[in-house]
């Protein structure tokens, strides 16, 4: 056998079969490695849904409560606030919820289940700070008259309304996110299930 | 693209290296099964360093919670177990390739001039290789882990004068607790890993410098063609890279086999009392050291205490290992593969073979009379094979060595 | 009074650990579990046993309650309302119902936890042992243990067999053991499978290798680097 006899098709055909199947080989590896930074069988159960009774929750009052090791604003809104939602649409950014920041069963004017109870993730849509909860009307530091009530960060000056709707001409892009949640009873509230399909 | 190529070369020798360790690195053409381990052994150091960086993300260094992260590792990160077994598992095949690529350097004589030095740096390897295996088995604070731990660090206790002050200083305390288990993540994640990329650096560099033995132990170097390449050479890629894909291939599976179907491979790789929190009140009914650690752990139990100290066994021990670095003078033939080599040779080897391995069993042992009469007599031969060795390697006929590689 | 007991009963506990290293190597022969970690009905039965009788005073605290039930094919309602004794969310470890300070007020001692005692003992060890009870008058429950001598354990499973037949009671010593099997190494379940696959995934790319080395060593056998002169 001489050197011209060297089949050069073979050749390649192997080099190229062996790198692929390689390749996909490294492929297959790398999964378990990647796999390892999600988030463990601790992290969920801590992230696990999370019970909260409002049965004592009063008209304006806010709780935090913490879930997936993030800060929920669950609060009560009174008739002025819910009336408050409907005139201010000219300075939101997404007055209608057209981003999806909310599951379908939040994409009204409320971003809620029951039109009162109010659960939102109070983490900013800006850069992740926790803005402060601030109710009052008509709050002479964040415009006076114009404030009908909302939510104000504090890192840099993102505002929210009473249903975490983003106002225009701040850092914030998008609406406060709604986290899943149902109704177990009038009083019960179940933070990461979305309710049962009916 | 050759562009690219050209800009890179003017400010890296890309090309140069490429050529000098690769391409145009001309390799005797008689490799046998024997010359797979040195690649080998650079895979499982690979496969280590990967998989402990990712271990490393879930572990937890203090005496209260290692164990359970360990187990941690096993059950509650997705795919965690198998990262660890792979972990567990390398750190043995470690071992046996690294036993096999030694006792090949046996074999052929690739210890002797020019390769020396080649030797010396695989026996320093050798040697944090061990350091960083103990250190590991630590880790996971079972009770295997930490009462291995007390025997072997109390080794040092065993000096003279200083012996409790080299203890205390080892241990940050005055027992093996959280001190040590964190000193020893440490060393064991960064300072020892390091030195070993150090030091296989360096193992290759003098290799490439010398070129490599072969199993006819002829120096290819000596019989060039009119181009100035060895005409028993061929260049190392893609003949030997090709063979050695193939050969880390093997080894994958028997490595998977032995990953997927028994990760503790009957107590050998994973010790059943290693799965019970390490414990300072109570010691396992029978410990011993890994399996690759016992051939020297046999010589530290045959030699009796002496003065009312345990020092004799203990220099025995590190004795045992530290003259295999004087084997490149100790040989004293003129020939260096195991093929043309005189009987008396020949019957050494085994002889040594046969004492570490039995070493190496009677270490797992727990001590009866006649284990440890065993242990004496096969340290002895383990010794003797040392002492005498300038004696039978220049006796009997050797054959004679051809001029050039034999073909197989 | 109460302090001569804890006394005795916590110097009990120490012998109980000492005799224990004796015991539980040599001397005592184990009998052959035979248990069958594929057998998921057996696992099963194995999980409601040791919910029923063992989990009041053992957890098994490095494994989670959803675990067992996604491994096992049991719902996570089932798990709930049937097997849940000691916790509210189906995400958490399990541990015992007993307080520390209870246990240690009536057993001299606080009951291992179990979640790794099928590897480090192994199976044959804990089905022997799970029959090896015998009356002892001399012993606080009235009984002993030929595995672990002077085990602080009572009988738990007294009247299972007494119920049941032989054959009937060996079962359910079998599955709880295969159940503390799997425990002890939940990956147990998939790892061989998933062995199986590897190999074969590397058998392929190792015909591929060798064909490879043989194409290109075609060159040193007869081609440009056979060997000259």
């Amino acid at each position: 056998m001489s050197e011209q006899e060297i089949d050069l098709k073979r050749r390649r055909f192997l080099t190229g079969a062996t790198s692929v199947v390689g390749a996909v080989g490294v492929g297959f590896v790398l999964v378990p490695f990647l796999s390892s930074w999600m988030p463990s069988a601790r992290a969920k159960a801590a992230g696990a849904p999370v019970d909260v009774n409002i049965e004592k929750l009063e008209d304006g009052q806010l709780v935090r409560i913490l879930w997936r090791k993030k800060p929920v604003w669950i609060f009560k809104r009174d008739k002025t606030a819910l009336a408050n939602l409907l005139v201010q649409d000219d300075n939101l950014v997404d007055p209608n919820n057209l981003e999806d920041q909310q599951p379908a069963y939040a994409k009204n004017v409320h971003r809620s289940i029951n039109p009162e109870i109010a659960v939102i993730i109070g983490i900013c849509t800006h850069l992740g700070c926790s803005p402060t909860y601030r109710p009052e009307v008509g709050a002479a530091d964040l415009g006076g008259d114009e404030w009908k009530g909302g939510f104000y960060c504090p890192c840099h000056g993102s505002k929210f309304d009473l249903s975490g709707r983003v106002f225009k001409n701040v850092p914030a892009p998008t609406n406060l996110v709604i986290p899943p949640y149902h109704f177990v009873n009038d009083s019960l509230i179940r933070l990461g299930v979305d309710p049962k399909a009916s | 693209m050759d562009n690219n190529k050209n800009w890179i070369d003017q400010r890296f020798p890309l090309t140069k290296v490429w050529n000098e360790h690769l391409a145009e690195y001309y390799t005797p053409r008689n490799f046998n099964f024997w010359y797979f381990f040195g690649s080998l052994a650079m895979l499982v150091l690979v496969i280590q360093i990967l998989t402990g960086i990712f271990l490393a993300m879930h572990f937890k260094p203090d005496a209260a919670l290692a164990f359970a992260s360990v187990e941690y590792i096993m059950r509650d990160v997705d795919w965690g177990w198998l990262i660890r077994y792979i972990h567990s598992t390398g750190a043995s095949a470690f071992f046996i390739v690294i036993y096999l690529h030694m006792y090949r350097a046996m074999l052929y004589g690739s210890y002797k001039a020019p390769r020396e030095l080649i030797w010396i740096l695989g026996m320093v390897l050798y040697i944090a290789l061990m350091a960083e295996a103990f250190m590991g088995y630590v880790l996971p604070w079972g009770q295997m882990s930490y009462w291995g731990a007390k025997v072997i660090i109390n080794l040092f206790g065993s000096f003279p004068i200083v012996g409790e002050l080299i203890l205390e200083f080892i241990l940050g305390d005055f027992a093996v607790g959280d001190p040590v288990l964190n000193r020893f993540f440490s060393l064991h994640v960064i300072a020892i890993p390091l030195i070993l990329v150090i030091l296989v650096f360096m193992h290759i560099v003098a290799l490439h410098t010398v070129g490599s033995n072969n199993p006819d132990g002829v120096e290819i170097k000596k019989n060039k063609d009119a181009n100035g390449i060895p005409k028993d050479g061929i260049p190392f890629h893609p003949y030997y890279s090709v063979k050695d894909i193939m050969g880390v291939v093997v080894f994958l599976m028997i490595f998977s086999a032995i990953v997927f179907f028994a990760p503790a491979l009957g107590g050998y790789f994973l010790e059943a009392p290693n799965f019970v929190e390490a414990n300072p009140l109570k010691t396992p009914d029978h410990i011993a050291p890994l399996w690759y650690l016992t051939p020297f752990y046999s010589v530290l139990r045959a030699i009796p205490p002496m003065f009312g100290s345990q020092l004799p066994g203990v220099l025995a021990m590190f004795a045992a290992l530290l003259i295999l670095v004087a084997l490149p003078w100790l040989d004293r033939s003129k020939v260096k593969s195991i093929r043309y080599r005189s009987w008396p040779y020949k019957v050494a080897l085994g002889i040594f073979v046969v004492s570490f391995i039995v070493l190496g069993w009677l270490g797992m042992q727990a001590v009866t009379p006649l284990y440890s009469l065993m242990a004496q007599i096969f340290t002895a031969l383990y010794f003797a094979f040392f002492i005498l060795m300038p004696w039978f390697t220049s006796i009997g006929k050797t054959k004679p060595v051809p001029e050039r590689t034999t073909e197989h | 009074m109460k302090t001569l007991l804890n006394t005795t009963l916590s110097a009990m506990a120490a012998m109980v650990i000492s005799f224990n290293a004796n015991a539980s190597g040599a001397g005592v022969h184990l009998e052959a579990a035979n248990t069958d970690i594929t057998d998921q009905a057996s696992l099963q039965r194995g999980a409601r046993s040791f919910m029923n009788n063992c989990s009041g005073c053992h957890s098994i605290e490095l494994m989670r309650y959803n675990r067992i039930a996604k491994d096992l094919n049991i719902s996570d309602a089932d798990m709930a309302n049937n097997l849940m004794f000691n916790a509210e969310k189906t995400g958490s470890l399990i541990f015992s119902s007993m307080p520390e300070d209870g246990a240690k007020e009536w057993f001299g001692t606080t009951p291992p936890d179990l979640s790794l005692t099928g590897r480090a003992r192994g199976t044959n060890w804990i089905y022997t042992y799970l029959k090896g009870f015998y009356a002892d008058e001399t012993r606080p429950y009235g009984v002993n243990n030929h595995v672990l001598e002077n085990a602080s354990m009572p009988d738990i499973l007294w009247k299972s067999k007494q119920d049941k037949s032989e054959k009937e009671f060996n079962q359910e010593v079998r599955d709880i053991t295969n159940f503390l099997d799997y425990v002890s190494e939940p990956v147990k379940l998939i790892r061989v499978e998933i062995g199986f696959k590897v190999l074969g995934f590397l058998f392929i790319l190792f015909i591929l290798s060798y064909l490879l080395k043989q194409e290109y060593w075609k060159d040193v056998k007869y081609g440009k680097w056979r060997a000259k002169d």
